[in-house]
């Protein structure tokens, strides 16, 4: 969990900063996206990394929610009798919504694929002009709104995420605990708000015009 | 004041159960919870009915029998409180609460709101403790311990067993427990020796005995009696991944 | 009947050593064969059960609990003694003997109590290895502090946890032997007979708490560990659970009962708050150290305590001890206090207590040296009471604590029915008349590490591969008396609850048999018990049946054996004419009110035999000889 839980989070993490390639302009965002194509050519053939990466990061997704779908049974085996009064919560919102979050992000995942990558939701897709084809997505209100929507839903999974993954590999030291939380803290935020920026820059105008 | 209970009823370990609802009139505010329940089971005999059974002993929140459900809150409301020493005080007339036992694939129901939490004590057989026979042990003061080792030791070392932290974990998770004595003996320079060893088997115990897997809810913390933190299930993993990644025997050496 | 203690003979730091080097022993290969039944897993019977399991005997341990670390000892507060001298203040083991000796008020057995101090040492050392988190200086080194009036700093402390800390460590040795399958563990069982056969104890009938099924157990010997029986008074700082069940039950089976009446009353506790109290807790007696015991002036005053001013006040430690004023020794401390609220002074809704006043210390000192030094005890107050201790004064009152009488030993810690040792507070051996702070621990622990596993093995030694069983004629008959006795409670159906009954028992036991003692009262609750005892056996109402968990046969059990206990310990009180440790006859007092032992005619200790309900029971007396130490009279004006 942890080691795919890492994995996961350095991929949004980089994805959103390459994102941001957008306010550069479409050109270069498109630039970018042929740079992925071709990295490591010509010792690795065309688009030979790019696949590393994707078998990596579906391994690691498919890794994720078997290993979120098997602790999720074990959980529900270690209490076969539930409660008839609802547990009271204590602890934060994101922690309880890691399960919820999770499937929100699978769905999302798909939809987005379809959306930007193979273009088939998507009537204005054209190949390698990702920037075109993401404002002619975000115009859609309803598209924007939930990217929106889904990328809160990853900042929570990633705050918990993220400190989860410490307290889970046994990185704790009284002299950086708060520090793991700022940590956590900022990350999510900082992936966020990266992340929503762009459908909002596109449905207020700021990008695309 | 007056209160309305719901409790769980259950007559043995196999029997179903059911929520049973009683009203209790005039509590004294004094009295603790569990001498309200004591109230209730007199009126209960005196009427020729089966009294309500929970585990309770010292009375005093350090012998960790005591314990159940409250409003869905282990213990009851007040933080860090055995039920036996919240006080009705906190109650008020009128109020609705639901008493049910703590449920939990490894703490069979025995009757009513009792449990059998014996896969806790199998947990400890595993390796909650430091190998040294009557009459083995050297002098006291031979070996020094850092004080605040020594009081981050006991921070730990104050579980009371109580269960309260499998309840309330949304996993039914018993990592609060676990990493509290692996983190009270494996801070001490006296369970330095097995160390590793005992992080492997208390972890290997507390999944042979069907507890679930710990995704840091913190849920635990929260309901702990003790204020027993999560701190030491960060240190529980990290000995137990060492362990696991090293083996217990080289890491020790190692250590 | 000749009550031989067994004292082995020499010089007094010498006896145990030598005795020890010539007790019999029994192979390591041959240990298997023999089953030892341990009851109780406190710190005696959990030390003696993990302790045995180490040597290689074949152990089951029983407790009525669900585990054997909620055993009562968890609730010990204070300390620990042992004779370390690690703050070079002058301690030793001569010292601590001393002062145990003097502290039982020349009512122990003297070499019984030194080879506790000479034990003492070797506790600290086995704790801490077990990794015990006894609190510690900043060198890292073990701290210590004076306690219990004590003039040198002997106790060894973990937080306020004492206890719960040194059961853990026996109880982690413990299960380290459970899961090594030399000890087999019975808990949520209740022992309910002793079977004897031949003269020798063969055995036990227990009651499984989930089942209700009867069991008997057979085995070379029987170790009770079964605690005290603060609880006869129903409202004690003991646990629910605890009984005299096991050692009472022992005691009809012809073990001797010895000092039934030398009970030990703590004057700080937390009044009882209404009819529903079920408990009284204790607060650390180190609290008298700052605050001031008052009570108004005039009876029935109502005013809060802040609109009491000074001259209508009452200090009445102070005023009737000036020397010691609040600290005074426990026992004089809880006279007092019962004194003043007999007379109508008590204070609180109930006027059941005397304030313990810290307003003075904050002004002297400040809230917050205050804080650090009692800060814990104030808010379990608070949360108990619901008052700030800071604001308002704190209520107190005497509460029964600690049971110095128990079963009879001789040395080796063995009844007078060969095979049955007794440990702990169930046993009367060390204590005499009064307990020492901080000394119940230790002697727990010294009886089940160090004294036990030594002298069983010279009991067992001669009855190698001579197996035993439980299909006996003595089993079967034994069984049966069990089964009928719980037949006969559950047949009663009367109106009352057991505990109904067992409140009405403590408040005789309190007032005629508590703090202060009268031939009269002694006579009126001898007459009392019997009346309530008979309505007992026929107004008691259970519900549910002999099978399954039922709490409700449980209290009824220990309760119909508190009526037995309770008029043997005013029997006991009655008999015993002089006033000794925690035995105050009021007939017995020097002119100013101190207790006055009479060594001429009571340095014996008083041992009962049983002689079935209907007869009075016979007395043996142990005479008691000092030879290390001369008695001497106490005075604290
Ligand atoms: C509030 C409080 C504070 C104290 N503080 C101190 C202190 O600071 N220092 C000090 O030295 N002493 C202190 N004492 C006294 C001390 O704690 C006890 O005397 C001591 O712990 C008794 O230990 P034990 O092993 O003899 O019995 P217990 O710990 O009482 O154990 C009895 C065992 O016997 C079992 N048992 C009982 N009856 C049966 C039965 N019929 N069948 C099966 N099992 C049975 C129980 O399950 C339990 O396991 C304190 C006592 C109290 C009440
Ligand atoms: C179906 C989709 C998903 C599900 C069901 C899911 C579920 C979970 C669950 C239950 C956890 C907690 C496990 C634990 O703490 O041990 C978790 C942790 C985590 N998840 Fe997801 N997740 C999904 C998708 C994702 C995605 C897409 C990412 C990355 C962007 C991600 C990143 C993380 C991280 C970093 C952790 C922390 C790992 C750890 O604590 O060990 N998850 N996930
Ligand atoms: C608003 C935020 C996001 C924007 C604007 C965005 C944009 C894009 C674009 C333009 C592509 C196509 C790149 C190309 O084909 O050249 C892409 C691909 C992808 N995105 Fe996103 N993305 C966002 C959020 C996310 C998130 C949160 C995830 C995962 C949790 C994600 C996962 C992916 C994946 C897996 C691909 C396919 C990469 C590949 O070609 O293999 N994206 N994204
Ligand atoms: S960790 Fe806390 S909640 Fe869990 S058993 Fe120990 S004291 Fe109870
Ligand atoms: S609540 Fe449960 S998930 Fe872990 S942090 Fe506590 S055990
Ligand atoms: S009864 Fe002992 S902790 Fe509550």
């Amino acid at each position: 969990m942890a080691v795919t839980g890492i994995i996961l989070f350095g991929f949004v993490l980089v994805h959103m900063l390459g994102n941001l390639k957008m306010y550069l302009g479409a050109d270069h965002l498109a630039e970018y996206g042929e740079f992925l194509r071709h990295v490591g050519e010509p010792a690795i053939p065309a688009y030979g990394v790019l696949w590393i990466a994707r078998i990596v990061l579906l391994a690691s997704v498919v890794f994720h929610i078997w290993a979120a779908w098997s602790l999720t049974r074990m959980a529900k085996a270690a209490r076969p009798a539930r409660y008839e009064y609802k547990e009271k919560n204590h602890t934060t919102y994101a922690s309880r919504t890691m399960r919820w979050g999770g499937v929100i992000l699978v769905l999302f995942i798909i939809f987005h694929l379809l959306d930007l990558t193979v273009g088939s939701v998507n009537p204005a897709f054209t190949e390698g002009r990702p920037f075109e084809n993401m404002v002619a997505s975000f115009r859609v209100w309803y598209v924007a709104l939930f990217y929106i929507l889904a990328n809160l839903a990853l900042g929570l999974h990633l705050y918990h995420g993220v400190w989860s993954l410490f307290q889970s590999l046994g990185w704790n030291h009284p002299r950086f605990n708060a520090w793991r939380s700022w940590f956590a803290h900022g990350f999510a935020w900082i992936i966020t708000l990266g992340n929503i920026s762009f459908p909002l820059a596109v449905l207020f105008g700021f990008v695309g015009k | 004041m007056d209160l309305i209970l719901h409790i769980w009823r259950q007559t043995g370990p196999s029997a179903p159960g059911k929520m049973v609802k009683y009203e209790v009139k005039g509590v004294n505010e004094h009295s603790s919870f569990l001498e309200m329940l004591d109230v209730l089971n007199e009126q209960l005999v005196t009427r020729g009915d089966e009294p309500v059974a929970f585990d309770h002993d010292c009375r005093e929140g350090i012998c960790g029998s005591c314990g159940f459900m409250i409003n869905g809150e282990a213990h009851g409301p007040q933080p860090a409180t055995t039920v036996c020493q919240l006080h009705m005080r906190h109650f008020k007339t009128g109020d609705e609460l639901h008493l049910e036992p703590w449920r939990s694939r490894a703490f069979p129901i025995v009757k009513d709101l009792m449990v059998d939490r014996g896969s806790f004590d199998r947990i400890i057989q595993a390796g909650g403790f430091i190998t040294v026979s009557t009459g083995s042990a050297p002098e006291a003061n031979l070996t020094p311990v850092p004080k605040p080792i020594a009081d981050q030791a006991f921070d730990a070392a104050q579980c009371i067993g109580c269960g309260a932290c499998v309840a309330q974990c949304p996993n039914g998770a018993a990592q609060l427990f676990t990493s509290a004595k692996v983190g009270h003996l494996n801070l001490l320079p006296q369970g330095q020796a097995e160390r590793y060893d005992r992080a492997l088997s208390m972890v290997e115990a507390m999944e042979q005995e069907g507890f679930g897997y710990c995704s840091n809810f913190a849920e635990c913390e929260a309901v702990c009696p003790k204020g027993i933190s999560i701190d030491f299930i960060a240190r529980m993993n990290r000995d137990y991944i060492k362990a696991k990644a090293f083996g217990s025997a080289k890491t020790a050496v190692k250590a | 009947m000749k009550l031989d203690a067994k004292v082995p003979s020499g010089p007094l730091e010498t006896k145990w050593l030598d005795h020890r080097d010539h007790l019999k022993l029994v192979n390591p290969a041959n240990k298997r064969k023999f089953t030892i039944l341990v009851v109780g897993s406190g710190l005696a019977g959990g030390a003696a059960a993990a302790s045995f399991g180490e040597l290689g005997y074949n152990v089951k341990c029983f407790c009525f609990q669900d585990t054997p670390r909620r055993a009562h000892s968890i609730a010990a507060q204070g300390g620990i003694n042992a004779a370390k001298n690690y703050h070079n203040d002058g301690d030793s083991i001569f010292r601590l003997f001393y002062d145990t000796v003097k502290g039982g008020d020349f009512r122990a057995r003297e070499a019984n109590v030194h080879r506790l101090a000479e034990l003492s040492v070797n506790i600290i050392d086995q704790c801490v290895a077990q990794g015990v988190p006894f609190a510690r200086e900043y060198g890292g080194l073990l701290d210590n502090r004076s306690f219990g009036g004590a003039q040198v700093a002997r106790t060894f402390y973990a937080r306020g946890q004492t206890g719960q800390q040194l059961l853990l460590g026996a109880y982690q040795a413990l299960e380290r032997q459970i899961g090594a399958g030399t000890v087999k563990m019975f808990p949520r069982t209740e022992m309910l007979d002793l079977v004897v056969e031949d003269g020798r104890a063969v055995g036990i009938i227990t009651r499984d708490l989930v089942t209700g099924k009867l069991e008997r157990h057979a085995g070379h010997a029987v170790v009770l560990a079964t605690g005290g029986y603060s609880n006869v008074y129903y409202l004690s700082t003991n646990a629910k659970g605890s009984n005299v069940t096991a050692a009472w039950r022992a005691h009809r089976r012809g073990a001797l009962f010895a000092n039934p009446c030398f009970t030990q009353i703590h004057p700080t506790c937390i009044p009882a708050s209404g009819d529903y109290q079920s408990k009284l807790t204790l607060m650390s007696e180190s609290l008298r150290n700052d605050g001031r015991i008052w009570v108004p002036k005039k009876a029935g005053d109502t005013r809060s305590p802040d609109q009491i001013p000074e001259g209508e006040r009452d200090y009445y430690l102070e005023r009737k001890y000036p020397a010691f004023g609040n600290l005074v020794p426990r026992d004089v401390a809880a006279r007092n206090a019962k004194t003043v609220v007999d007379e109508g002074l008590g204070v609180g809704p109930q006027k059941n207590g005397v304030y313990l006043d810290f307003s003075d210390s904050i002004r002297r000192l400040g809230r917050a040296t205050i804080a650090e030094r009692y800060g814990n005890l104030f808010e379990m107050y608070d949360k108990i009471t619901g008052e700030n201790p800071y604001a308002v004064p704190m209520r107190i009152y005497p509460a029964p604590h600690y049971t110095m009488g128990g079963l009879w030993v001789d040395y080796d810690l063995m009844s007078n029915i060969p095979g049955l040792f007794v440990l702990g507070e169930a046993n009367f051996s060390d204590h005499g008349a009064n307990r020492l702070g901080a000394s119940a621990l230790m002697q727990g622990l010294a009886d089940g590490y160090f004294v036990i596993p030594y002298t069983i093995g010279d009991y067992l030694a001669p009855s190698l591969n001579k197996p035993v069983s439980d299909d006996t004629p003595a089993f079967r008959a034994t069984e049966a008396d069990v089964r009928d006795r719980v037949s006969m409670m559950l047949a009663i159906n009367g109106k009352r609850t057991a505990d109904s009954f067992h409140r009405q028992l403590g408040r005789i036991v309190w007032d005629y048999c508590g703090i202060a003692r009268t031939a009269g009262g002694l006579q009126k609750a001898l007459q009392l018990i019997p009346e309530l005892q008979q309505e007992f056996w026929k107004d008691l109402k259970l519900v549910g049946g002999a099978d399954g968990v039922n709490q409700e046969i449980e209290k009824a059990g220990r309760v119909s054996d508190y009526f037995e206990l309770a008029e043997l310990m005013c029997r006991d009180a009655l008999d015993r004419e002089e006033s000794c440790g925690g035995h105050l006859r009021e007939e017995h007092q020097t002119p100013d009110g101190e207790a006055l032992r009479n060594d001429e005619e009571f340095s014996y200790v008083a041992a009962w035999e049983w002689t079935g309900g209907g007869s009075a029971p016979n007395l043996h007396k142990e005479p008691l000889e000092f030879d290390a130490v001369k008695p001497s009279q106490r005075s604290y004006k």
